[in-house]
């Protein structure tokens, strides 16, 4: 049984968020040491509902996504790993406005396809996986292939007026 | 040393933000937040810089760019604050034909309930007269009954009206 360790997340401008991150064996202990770590990070972080390996330094494609208690979400697959994911197809864009824990202070209007197919790795079998589905399960998805790439939803921004600071809530 | 607050006005042509913003590094100064847009053709900038420069040496420094009569610039100290959420945030569009008063009579309804605008931008395109607006709602503040009012001022001056939650999500 392996246990997850809670990682510090980086922020911007750390340089491992804005480089792509390596091509993973999905069978390699540490990379199923480091996906039980990122669904760790995930759960005590409140409102998180994703996290990638580059948000907590390492500079692989592996991320986590649970977008189970989320409202906006539509098709749920519970919480899962993904390593080398990447986008076999993407339709339906929508916009709404993002946010990420390595961007603290700031959030943006980003459009991103709402119908989405993905292929990735499981940890630890190395089974290759197809995830289908939509709404903001597909939103995550995306959101966390970009942070395995190397890119940050400020690579995204709508327009440029897109990008909004966040409120100090009172 | 004080934050200034620097704004430029005028015609609109290529190269103004290099020279601006070479000139304000010239002097020493970082530029923290500002935003530029097109008013009508004419640019339009405003932003908040930090650094070792006065006001009065920055408006100097500016000379060059103000000398034509082309452009406008004004450097003045400001305090620091704070981006502070003053309860729930809604986007409120409205659209209409143009007319005199559908901006005052739209957003009197905002202010009266406690309404905070924190973004706004209004377009006029031939007849057609939009406004967007991003407004913090105080828990005081009824959306609903906002909505009704805001309904009732917009069909005074002939416009629609719609508010609507705007969430942002973090991933
Ligand atoms: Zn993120």
């Amino acid at each position: 049984m392996i246990v997850g360790k809670v990682l510090e997340v980086v922020r911007a401008p750390a340089q491992v968020l804005s480089k792509p991150g390596a091509v993973v064996d999905p069978t390699d202990p540490e990379i199923v040491q480091l996906a039980a770590d990122l669904v760790a990070t995930m759960r005590v972080s409140p409102g998180c509902v994703g996290l990638a390996a580059p948000q907590v330094g390492v500079s692989v494609k592996v991320f986590c996504v649970d977008v189970s208690e989320h409202p906006k979400a539509r098709t749920k697959h519970g919480t899962f790993v993904l390593c080398n994911a990447e986008v076999v197809s993407a339709s339906r864009n929508e916009k709404a406005r993002e946010g990420c824990m390595s961007v603290p202070d700031l959030t943006g209007d980003v459009k991103r396809a709402s119908r989405l197919v993905v292929r990735g790795q499981e940890p630890g079998t190395g089974a290759e996986v197809v995830i289908e589905t939509d709404a903001f399960e597909a939103r995550a998805l995306q959101h966390e292939i970009d942070h395995c790439d190397g890119l940050l939803f400020l690579d995204r921004v709508a327009d440029a007026h897109a990008l909004h600071a966040r409120k100090t809530y009172l | 040393m004080p934050l200034l607050a620097i704004t430029v006005l005028g015609h609109d042509r290529p190269g103004i933000i290099a020279e601006t913003t070479g000139v304000l590094a010239a002097v020493g100064l970082n530029i923290e937040d500002s935003t530029m847009t097109l008013l009508r053709g004419h640019f339009a900038m405003m932003l908040i810089t930090d650094g070792d420069a006065d006001a009065a040496t920055v408006e100097e420094a500016l000379g060059g760019l103000t000398a034509d009569g082309s452009l406008s610039a004004s450097v003045r100290v400001v305090p620091a604050e704070q981006v502070v959420s003053r309860g729930s945030a809604y986007l409120l569009s409205v659209h209409g034909g143009d007319r005199p008063g559908i901006v005052s009579a739209v957003v009197a309804e905002v202010a009266k309930v406690g309404g905070n605008i924190t973004d706004l931008t209004t377009r006029l395109a031939g007849d057609l007269y939009v406004l967007i607006a991003e407004v913090d709602l105080p828990a005081s503040a009824d959306p609903a009954t906002l909505q009704t009012a805001l309904g009732a001022a917009a069909a005074t001056v002939g416009v629609d009206v719609t508010l609507r939650v705007l969430e942002s999500d973090d991933l």
